[in-house]
């Protein structure tokens, strides 16, 4: 079983964001989609979660179409899909174990205790442990990211969504973040699906790369075919060179 | 003709937004009654959220009601002095304070403290991702942030505006003796004289309807904040307006039906 997004079709008022976008995502693998900013990465990525839904098209994840579920079965279905977010989105009124928590607390017959020893397991997976006391404010940006990711990655979800998450951080957080996302894969074989526009940390943590441009997938492939493409709007957006892409248009 | 056209396009175009915003607030009350029965989300919070609503709002309710009554017995008197007994400085105040300032003034000013707050915390959740965040960890965020809001409006707002009722009275009857030489027994004569249990269950009621306005509107503005601080800001304004000139039409509404 795996993601599927087909023909995804989404508009906001007068802006067509996605034009028929089409991507599929193998279990175990973590593919990232590249793509400037503003080209509407975080908006496809959201469909699978049904945080949007498609104006047109199908989104399914182990084979049920998301874009057709009523809002009780997106619920179920989310529970095995964490998502981590581009500036975190802890909940700044709750200190870090009650963050790390909350998606364990809708696990049906999950204990006070269980909730604590996974707790304290998720925050030693991202290197934070002894932190669970703090609150949001009282942490870096790095250790936020982190802390969301212990967040998703708590209820031990079969996906892990990552929405852009080095933007704004400096290289040696990136770095660390990377591993983190590399460590996910290995340590809990979850299958990743990495929204960026950081080239380098593309190559570093991915199977496969997709680029988006113009509402649609322009290229797909392993990080190697990617490198050696020659179409002048890949080669433009991972070289950083505009003239490139100008050039293509 | 572009003198007419563009008048008539504005006009189109807030004619769109309002229905717009009319039918978003009919989803958000839906999913609000559906949620209802997801108790292990709201009922957790109900506490919390009816001692931050209510009495959390009691010393401004007070105050009001305090300086409200004071009001009401030195302009009673002025008015009926020579043309009625005093002691209907007591009917006065009683009737007044109960089936109108007491519920009104408490439900404006409620819709400032609380109505702001409200939309103020739930917008800065929905533009820092906090509530797509509750949904991704399988929280319904109407069920988790809406619910128990409006329950505790319902349930606080008839308590605190019976409460600022009694405090406008006791006000009136103090400023009665202290400064209009009206004696206790006078006072009160004039309280019992057009008293009616009635009018307590009025207040009572026009207050709950106040309560999940007032709490609807803030978390239906927060809900639908757009665009960062600003849009914060937005929505807490649009919210205590919006929740003031709802609360004014339907104390219209509720004396036009009951009395």
């Amino acid at each position: 079983m795996s993601i599927e997004l087909v023909d995804v079709q989404k508009a906001f008022g007068s802006n067509q964001v996605l034009k028929g976008f089409n991507l599929s995502i193998q279990e175990g693998e973590t593919i990232s989609v590249i793509g400037g900013s503003g080209s509407g990465k975080s908006v496809a990525l959201k469909h699978i979660v049904a945080l949007l839904r498609p104006d047109d098209g199908d989104v399914w994840v182990d084979g049920e179409n998301v874009a057709r579920l009523d809002q009780e079965s997106v619920y179920e279905m989310r529970r095995k899909v964490g998502y981590v977010f581009q500036f975190a989105a802890l909940f700044d009124s709750m200190t870090v174990d009650e963050n790390v928590g909350m998606g364990l607390r809708r696990i049906p017959d999950m204990t006070e205790a269980q909730i604590k020893d996974r707790v304290a397991e998720c925050l030693d997976l991202v290197d934070l442990e002894g932190r669970g006391d703090r609150f949001p404010s009282e942490l870096s940006g790095g250790q936020r990211k982190r802390i969301g990711f212990a967040r998703a990655i708590a209820t031990r979800p079969k996906y892990l969504l990552y929405d852009e998450p080095t933007t704004g951080l400096d290289p040696v957080t990136t770095a660390v973040i990377d591993d983190l996302i590399v460590r996910m894969s290995d340590r809990l074989g979850v299958t990743g699906v990495v929204i960026t526009h950081d080239m380098k940390s593309a190559f570093r943590i991915s199977d496969r790369i997709a680029m988006l441009y113009d509402g649609r997938i322009r290229t797909e492939g392993t990080p190697d075919q990617v490198r050696a493409s020659t179409d002048p709007i890949v080669r433009g957006f991972i070289e950083g060179k505009p003239e490139l892409m100008a050039g293509a248009e | 003709m572009m003198f007419i056209a563009q008048p008539v396009r504005s006009l189109g175009r807030g004619a769109i937004r309002l229905f717009s915003a009319v039918g978003r607030a009919g989803y958000l009350a839906g999913d609000a009654v559906r949620a209802l029965r997801k108790g292990s989300l709201w009922a957790p919070h109900l506490i919390g959220q009816m001692a931050r609503i209510g009495v959390g709002s009691i010393p401004i309710a007070l105050f009001i009601a305090t300086f409200t009554g004071v009001v009401l017995a030195l302009q009673a008197s002025d008015i009926l002095t020579g043309a009625v007994p005093l002691y209907f400085v007591g009917t006065f105040v009683g009737k007044t304070m109960v089936l109108e300032l007491g519920p009104v003034l408490t439900g404006l000013a409620l819709s400032g403290r609380v109505g702001a707050a409200i939309a103020a915390e739930l917008g800065t959740m929905r533009v820092t991702e906090q509530i797509d965040a509750l949904e991704t960890l399988a929280y319904d965020p109407v069920a988790y942030l809406v619910v128990p809001r409006v329950l505790a409006g319902a349930i606080m707002f008839p308590m605190v505006v019976i409460l600022a009722d009694a405090f406008g009275i006791a006000a009136g009857w103090g400023t009665s003796m202290v400064l209009l030489d009206i004696s206790t027994a006078e006072f009160m004569k004039g309280l019992r004289m057009f008293f009616d249990p009635w009018d307590v269950q009025f207040s009572a009621l026009k207050a709950a309807t106040f309560g999940i306005t007032v709490t609807s509107v803030g978390c239906f503005f927060g809900f639908h904040t757009k665009g960062g601080a600003e849009g914060v800001g937005r929505a807490t304004t649009r919210a205590v307006v919006v929740g003031s000139m709802i609360i004014l039409a339907l104390d219209a509404f509720w004396a036009a039906v009951l009395l």
